[in-house]
């Protein structure tokens, strides 16, 4: 095909996403090496210093990122298990099989701040229904209040929202299977437990990677969510990395600090999470 | 063995529906209540357990001078920059994907799969990574708190998705179609806009649907990026959350925030039972 007409389709959307997304990197490298803050805003330069103090003197940090990654793997675990099994459910012919894909898929067509500020009221510790329905059995678990479990509040939030997209992704995997070694498990008459192991999870194998991979790139954002349900607390219980820089930069305005922080939790972000896709590749796909 | 599983599926399938369902029928009852039927302990069922009353959903149409929410403005504001965002998305991601799947690029090390993924990776940006800069970019421009700064925002947000899902449609879409097209005597252009592009109508709907979504549904932005001339929906229910909390003018916010994107999900379905969806998400 033609040489020249090829540049014409690439490069308006490749420019204006290099061009609006330049500046911002650039900047916040440039940012993270300067003492910005809210007495002494302005580019000046202070070296490594403010990742010094992160690597040497801010346990907070990495509290809300290992906090992070707990909340974040669990979910993604979650999500995954409960998608596929929902995903298989309504994969064959069961009773009412296009309504239940359409309200499974509802939670994530759901704003989640809005969905939060209503979990919120239901999580209530003295008006919410969820505690009184637990009254008849005597107890009334601190939701919100208490530092463990408001950890399982948050999961609980994100799984709600957030099934429905790994539901949408597996269905649109296991809707796209070839037929014919299900009739050959069928011909052997295989179990269908069997079937599973032996069929349909190995042919899942590369969907599967690639959803939780996707999910585990936007669980890695949390922050709304925490930000509405708990603002981080109590105390610093549920603050994940994000929520944590976006207080000390557009709370405290230390902007140098933060930018040095966010610049820390990108690269930290890229490198696991191809350290992830690797060995999920290696662990799932044994051929 | 087959009863029990039988009778696990669908008891599984009750289970999930009721907690998916569940926080919908809570903020539907809460938002006919007044303050006395929610602060006076938990209730649930209108004329049995509390008089239910249309105050929280009056409030949402009055103006905030006569002590109303007035959503209608900040309705407008974020359908206006979802769609403006989504459409310039769609139509520069179309574009890009098409040149992906169709041509072959190399600049040194650099070959297709790069691209693309470079597309794609946008994704993995922290949205708080970008917003300082942004924040500080745009008050220089003066565009923060404007639907232009959101917009361009939104762009860096949506076009990754309108990429990758159109990506691996056009692959999908035989090059025959075009390679006639051009025997016939039409330049490129006209093979893909007459040719190629009528027949990725499902494609673009996905990518568009998933655009949509994914912009309506943001927040970190809008908080940030935004004050007082320009809110948007999820902004401004979230600010009710803050004062003395109005349960029933927040719940009926909610509900008619979340209640366009519940047609998205009929479609999505739509193409998804169809087939369409298969190829694009993989």
């Amino acid at each position: 095909m033609n040489f020249k007409h090829k540049y014409f389709f690439l490069f308006p959307g490749l420019f204006v996403l290099i061009g609006i997304l330049i500046f911002p990197i650039i900047f916040v490298v440039r940012l993270s090496l300067s003492g910005w803050n809210s007495y002494n805003p302005g580019l000046d330069y202070i070296g490594l210093e403010n990742y010094i103090r992160l690597f040497t003197d801010d346990p907070r940090f990495w509290e809300s990122f290992f906090r992070l990654s707990f909340l974040s793997v669990t979910t993604v675990i979650l999500q995954y298990v409960i998608g596929f099994a929902l995903a298989h459910m309504v994969w064959k012919d069961i009773k009412f099989k296009r309504f239940f894909r359409v309200l499974f898929l509802v939670p994530m067509m759901t704003t989640p701040v809005i969905m939060t500020v209503i979990w919120r009221t239901f999580f209530h510790e003295s008006l919410g229904p969820v505690n009184d329905m637990l009254s008849i059995f005597g107890v009334a678990p601190k939701w919100l209040t208490d530092p463990v479990i408001a950890k399982f509040t948050v999961i609980i939030v994100e799984v709600w929202q957030w099934t429905p997209f790994m539901f949408l992704l597996l269905l649109a995997g296991l809707l796209s299977l070839p037929k014919e070694p299900f009739l050959a498990a069928a011909i052997d008459g295989a179990s269908p437990v069997r079937k599973f192991i032996y069929v349909t999870f190995p042919l899942m194998a590369p969907i599967s990677i690639g959803a939780i991979i996707i999910r585990l790139i936007e669980a890695s954002k949390i922050m709304d969510t925490v930000y509405v349900l708990t603002s981080g607390g109590p105390g610093t219980s549920t603050e994940t990395s994000s929520f944590y820089i976006f207080i000390k930069g557009l709370r405290e305005f230390q902007m140098g600090y933060a930018a040095s922080m966010s610049f820390t939790y990108l690269i930290i972000m890229i490198i696991s999470l191809t350290i992830i896709a690797k060995v999920l590749t290696k662990l799932l796909l044994k051929e | 063995m087959n009863k029990l599983y039988i009778f696990l599926k669908y008891f599984f399938i009750v289970v999930w529906t009721v907690f998916v369902v569940a926080p919908f029928l809570w903020a539907l009852t809460t938002s006919f209540k007044d303050f006395q039927s929610v602060n006076g302990g938990v209730t649930y069922i209108p004329w049995l357990d509390f008089e239910p009353n249309l105050e929280g959903w009056k409030v949402l149409i009055k103006s905030p001078a006569r002590g109303g929410v007035d959503i209608i403005e900040p309705y407008f504001n974020s359908l206006f920059v979802t769609c403006t965002a989504s459409l310039i998305s769609i139509i520069l991601g179309t574009l890009s994907a098409y040149a992906l799947s169709r041509y072959t690029f190399k600049a040194g090390f650099v070959k297709n799969n790069d691209i693309t993924f470079f597309f794609i990776s946008q994704r993995i940006m922290p949205p708080i990574v970008l917003s300082i800069p942004f924040f500080l970019f745009l008050s220089s421009i003066n565009l923060l708190d404007s639907l232009t700064g959101l917009i361009v925002v939104y762009i860096v947000l949506l076009m990754p998705i309108a990429v990758w899902i159109m990506v691996d449609f056009f692959n999908k879409v035989p090059r025959e179609i075009d390679e006639t097209a051009l025997i016939d005597g039409c330049n490129p252009y006209q093979a893909f806009l007459k040719v190629v592009l009528p027949n990725s109508i499902p494609g673009l709907i996905v990518a568009g649907m998933f655009c949509i979504i994914f912009g309506w549904i943001d927040f970190f932005f809008a908080f940030i990026l935004t004050f007082t001339e320009v809110q948007l929906l999820p902004v401004k229910i979230v600010a009710l959350n803050s004062s003395v909390t109005p349960w029933w003018s927040l719940s009926a916010s909610a509900l008619v925030s979340v209640a366009p994107l519940i047609i998205v999900a009929f479609i999505v379905e739509r193409y998804l039972s169809k087939g369409n969806l298969s190829g694009a998400i993989k």
